[in-house]
């Protein structure tokens, strides 16, 4: 049994709501360091809201997210941020962004928060961006190049700061099966080899099973089910069943 | 019509809570130095053909209204003296300010609105920088120091091409047209009117960054955010104008 206080992300009692709609209505989370763990649901069920909340881009209503043992809700200014640089974030769009190039966009982290030199941080950005397979053509703007691409870049800047903690929102989203099972093959290899607890967004249960070591499954702001994908096959809640039937 | 009330006071609101935000960037260090370099620049420079037209044109067209207004009262050798107080003191700093509102508030209210709906500045935020530092703050002390050095160039440009209109209907050398125009005119004619342009720039850069990071809905927002940024400080600038000028005739009688 591990002790859940010394795991990186713990969510207790979690409640958001935008309005009148409840998003997210009582999450209990513990994720272990070193694993990945893929977040399951529908569209809409509040997953992304879920990752915007564990980075505090936004604020509980009730309910604590400890993150590498700070309330992060409790947290503003700079300790915040102190907290932000040990965690990557891939965003479902990558949201590079669009004035500088490529190997300017992995380099950005390192500007902010090292005491690189330019010609560090170029050699740093290039070896981050041959690690997730992208060597030519880094002069080019985001722009440019195609979504998977973009995905794989976004990839490399999360991992710039060498992050303790990765969250993922859809990393396989609107890519042809191809190359969504390239990034999904990308996020396990890298979280291996670096050992980063994941937390991985998608309603996309093929790729989730390459890279995720446990599962999660939420319906309207609650977890249905959490367990090895076999765990989740058995379970006998009627839209559990019903979501790994249509995701087959 | 209540939904509209509430909606004007929510604006001011979420502009109080930006403006708390944006002064802690402003004040508190480290500051973007690069970034604001880049924003001087395109604020700036980029401006300055847009400006200096605008300027021109209304030189020109100062000189041609006013040479038979004042032909009629037997004024014409105030010409000069009209087209040159007319531009430093009022049309100058609202025209710059006017045209910088159309061109830079469009284009920082489309930027940040692009930049929000495509999460790029959640994507800064997550990587510990602060978007109101690094995107909003350069925008807005970049706007403030470029309005009054835009204003200048076009003063500039109104007063040369009010003189080659006027000297195009009647010979007059610029020479004695810079004199006759500046005789009166005092330093106190010429600072309060230019130093309210900071006002100008402060407005600007303020109301289009907080337009474009408040965006919301896509494209369609973008679209929303470029064009109310352009009619929110140019209606801003317009009654600032108002207050300043009564302001200035306090303190400056």
């Amino acid at each position: 049994m591990r002790n859940n206080e010394e795991s990186p992300i713990v969510i207790d009692d979690l409640h958001k709501s935008f309005g009148e709609q409840n998003v997210l209505n009582g999450i209990d989370l513990v994720v272990h360091g070193g694993e990945t763990l893929a977040v399951l649901g529908r569209s809409g069920t509040g997953k992304s809201v879920l990752l915007k909340l564990i980075v505090g881009l936004q604020k509980p209503d009730t309910g604590s997210i400890r993150v590498l043992g700070q309330d992060i809700a409790r947290l503003d200014g700079d300790r915040l941020n102190e907290i932000r640089k040990k965690i990557g974030f891939l965003f479902q769009s990558a949201a590079l962004y669009d004035s500088p190039t490529i190997e300017e966009n992995v380099a950005f982290p390192l500007a902010r928060h090292t005491r690189m030199s330019e010609g560090e941080r170029k050699s740093r950005a290039r070896e981050l961006l041959s690690a997730v397979g992208m060597e030519s053509g880094l002069e080019k703007l985001p722009s440019e190049i195609s979504g998977g691409m973009q995905k794989r870049v976004g990839l490399a800047r999360a991992l710039a700061l060498d992050p303790e903690i990765l969250l993922f929102d859809e990393p396989t989203a609107g890519l042809d099966p191809i190359t969504a099972s390239e990034i999904g093959k990308l996020i396990l290899v890298e979280q291996k080899k670096r050992n980063i607890t994941s937390v991985v967004v998608t309603h996309e249960i093929h790729s989730a099973k390459i890279f995720a070591d446990r599962f999660v499954l939420m319906n309207e702001g609650k977890i249905l089910a959490d367990g090895a994908l076999d765990d989740l096959r058995e379970s006998r809640n009627e839209f559990v069943a019903e979501f790994l039937r249509e995701a087959a | 019509m209540a939904a509209l009330v509430v909606s004007f006071f929510e604006w001011f609101g979420e502009l109080g809570m930006f403006c708390r935000r944006l002064a802690h960037a402003l004040f508190v260090p480290p500051y973007e130095g690069r970034e604001l370099v880049r924003q001087l620049d395109s604020i700036g420079s980029m401006s300055l053909p847009l400006v200096a037209m605008a300027g021109a044109a209304t030189g020109v067209v100062l000189s041609l209204q006013t040479r038979d207004s004042l032909a009629r009262f037997g004024a014409k050798s105030m010409l000069p003296a009209v087209i040159i107080f007319s531009i430093i003191k009022e049309s100058g700093p609202i025209i710059t300010a006017l045209v910088v509102s159309g061109r830079v508030g469009a284009g920082i209210g489309a930027e940040l609105g692009s930049m929000k709906v495509t999460e790029q500045i959640d994507a800064m935020e997550v990587s510990a920088v602060d978007p109101y530092k690094f995107l909003a703050a350069t925008r807005v002390i970049a706007c403030i120091a470029m309005l009054p050095l835009l204003t200048v160039a076009a003063n500039f440009c109104g007063v040369v091409m009010g003189w080659l209109s006027t000297t195009l209907a009647q010979p007059v050398s610029f020479r004695y047209f810079l004199e006759s125009g500046l005789k009166g005119v005092t330093f106190d004619d010429y600072l309060p009117p230019l130093l309210k342009t900071t006002v100008f720039g402060l407005i600007i850069g303020v109301v289009a960054s907080f337009q474009g990071m408040r965006t919301q809905g896509g494209t369609e927002g973008v679209g929303r955010s470029a064009t109310s940024s352009v009619v929110l400080c140019s209606l801003f600038v317009i009654l600032a104008d108002v207050l300043l000028v009564r302001l200035i005739l306090v303190f400056f009688p």
